[in-house]
């Protein structure tokens, strides 16, 4: 009798602690979960911030100079007369002459990667363009401002001044005096600096054509050109333009290796010798030393013209790469 | 000329064209390394780690921007990497197939190149109008929206390569879904989270754009949070945009270090992920 208690009495307190534990477990159970997803519902919540923050702090520019001021050349803060023209003349130039150079080289860069490299050669040499992806643009920016500025200022400058002065339109690009700084070694710098990223994905993308497509080409008796041009380029062109559309989301942003060399004018030159001005180094020039209220607002309505550039196109970049890895995967 | 001659010869040509590239990229950024380490070392010395940057004309050191630096950083992912951390496992354990999910990587992949100077300037727009100065904590919030979308994703990647069949397993045992992500996933996803760590670090290291207008910049040796806080980055900016010589060497000498560094935590997590996927 006594037993049959006890044991009634063990087996209650059994299922208690049975009981607070599974309770236990499945508050910490909802917990966690809604723990991981509001941080989830966080990062679009830090997209929609930014560009409610962005508004908020452009909207007295905006206001002020309507649509204009994505065209306007003045920049004035003593008249506190400000437009976005030149800056973003300078970053869409600037990036766009970065892609005329690093695009294909990033292309050729893959192509001895995955065709061409010794094997021993393709890993060592392939991680080094990964690591120098990351090495950070203030780095790029330094050196270009002491070490190719003035070479280019005194060889490659008055050369193309020199040599294009009796063509026309040629001549009106290529016009002097040679500053060393401006846009096109801003763009040449930009161009190195996204090269690892173009060679990078480029050989990625190469990587994802099935060797046997290849392999029948060759067969019957395909040179290397033609098998990478009409295999292997029909094959992962999404993934490529997708590549170099990433380039340029990161191109059209880059701030520092830029800010070094542009020379900070306000003014759209016919030369792409002379100085110039983006949208991030103008940012990053101007804010701290911003005065009034207006001055700041352009600035940060220049952010938000800078952002929406560069949402679009990096929002193709990774649909176009988002299509290449389905084919891969299919 | 034949026809197959010159067939041969173009593919030549453009293989040509390949290899010449690729040389000339690699000896472009040959160059650069190379530019970085003869004006690094030639002016690094003892004084860099021990003296505050001096005003102009004068010796001095980087202390302060390296201890700026480093606090800011370790804040920075204090804050960033548990939220990535947490966004990423939703993805992976929780939504894997659900259209917030989708949403999330999409928006998280352009977050992950958008321009860190626009970053900045929400930082800017959320903390130094509201606290009415500039200040360290700000400059560590900037880089904690950095580092989040590179946890994210590394996080969702390297969970999702966790074997379905360990958390069957630990389910038939009776664990509830919250320990066996924690003591299960995680576990197995160890090398892997560890790499999209030190991955952030390496990249938010080495941003300036952000820091300009959060952190500000301080000539002054400050652990203080609340006031404006000197940085390796802001610094370099500052010293090698000036005339004078004393200042751009140790720009240089900035350079350096933070080029050492993030090399050495990119080279550090690609040993790490060799090590997971080798196993």
């Amino acid at each position: 009798m006594t037993q049959a208690v006890l044991s009634d009495h063990i087996a209650a307190a059994h299922g208690d602690a049975r009981a607070r534990a599974l309770k236990g477990f499945k508050l910490g159970d909802v917990a966690f979960h809604v723990l991981t997803k509001s941080s989830a519902i966080a990062v679009l919540l830090l997209l929609g911030g930014v560009i409610v923050s962005l508004v908020h702090g452009s909207a007295p520019a905006l206001g002020e100079f309507g649509f204009g001021f994505l065209t306007s050349q003045a920049w004035n803060p003593v008249t506190e007369k400000f437009g976005a023209g030149p800056a973003i003349y300078g970053t869409l130039v600037i990036s766009f002459l970065a892609l005329l150079i690093a695009a294909p080289m990033g292309f050729g860069i893959a192509v001895f990667l995955t065709e061409l490299c010794p094997h021993v050669l393709r890993r060592p040499i392939g991680v080094a363009i990964e690591l120098l992806a990351g090495i950070p643009s203030i780095i790029y920016g330094i050196w270009g401002m002491f070490v190719l500025a003035p070479v280019l200022q005194t060889t490659l400058q008055p050369w193309l001044i020199n040599g294009f002065a009796d063509i026309p339109v040629l001549n009106d690009l290529f016009a002097g005096p040679p500053y060393g700084i401006g846009i096109f070694t801003a763009s040449i710098i930009l161009a190195i600096m996204i090269l690892p990223l173009i060679a990078s994905i480029s050989r990625d993308v190469f990587e994802t054509v099935p060797p046997v497509l290849k392999e029948a080409a060759y067969g019957i008796g395909c040179t290397k050109w033609e098998v990478m041009r009409s295999i292997v380029a029909p094959y992962t062109g999404v993934g490529l333009v997708g590549g170099v559309m990433l380039a340029l989301g990161r191109a059209l942003g880059e701030t520092m290796a830029v800010t070094f060399v542009i020379g900070n004018a306000h003014k759209i030159h016919a030369s792409i010798l002379g100085p110039g001005t983006t949208i991030s180094a103008t940012i990053a020039n101007e804010f701290t030393e911003a005065d009034g209220a207006m001055y700041t607002s352009s600035l940060i309505a220049l952010g938000l013209v800078l952002f929406v550039i560069t949402f679009f196109v990096l929002a193709a970049s990774r649909l176009l790469l988002a299509r290449i890895k389905r084919q891969e995967g299919r | 000329m034949s026809l197959a001659s010159a067939r041969k010869l173009r593919s030549s040509l453009a293989m040509s064209a390949c290899v010449g590239s690729a040389v000339l990229g690699i000896a472009a950024l040959a160059i650069i390394l190379g530019a970085l380490l003869w004006n690094g070392f030639s002016s690094l010395n003892l004084a860099v780690f021990t003296q505050m940057t001096p005003p102009p004309g004068s010796a001095g050191g980087l202390l302060n921007a390296i201890v700026g630096s480093l606090i800011m950083t370790v804040l920075g992912v204090a804050i960033g990497a548990p939220l990535g951390l947490f966004a990423g496992t939703y993805m992976s354990e929780y939504g894997r197939y659900s259209r917030i999910t989708t949403v999330v990587r999409f928006i998280n992949d352009i977050l992950l190149s958008a321009p860190s100077i626009v970053i900045g300037l929400f930082v800017y727009e959320i903390t130094v109008i509201q606290m009415g100065h500039f200040s360290g904590l700000s400059g560590a919030l900037a880089l904690a929206l950095l580092v989040v979308p590179v946890v994210v994703r590394t996080t969702e990647d390297m969970l999702n390569l966790v074997p379905g069949s360990l958390r069957e397993a630990a389910t038939a045992l009776g664990l509830p879904r919250s320990l066996i992500i924690r003591h299960v996933a995680y576990k197995a996803a160890r090398a892997g989270l560890i790499t999209g760590l030190l991955l952030a670090v390496a990249r938010v290291s080495g941003e300036t754009a952000p820091l300009l207008f959060t952190a500000l910049n301080n000539q002054f040796f400050s652990t203080n949070l609340n006031a404006p806080m000197a940085s390796l980055p802001v610094v370099i900016f500052q010293f090698a945009m000036s005339p004078y010589k004393d200042w751009q060497s140790l720009a240089w000498a900035g350079a350096l270090l933070i080029t050492a560094a993030v090399l050495a935590l990119s080279i550090g997590a690609r040993i790490l992920g060799a090590q997971k996927t080798s196993k």
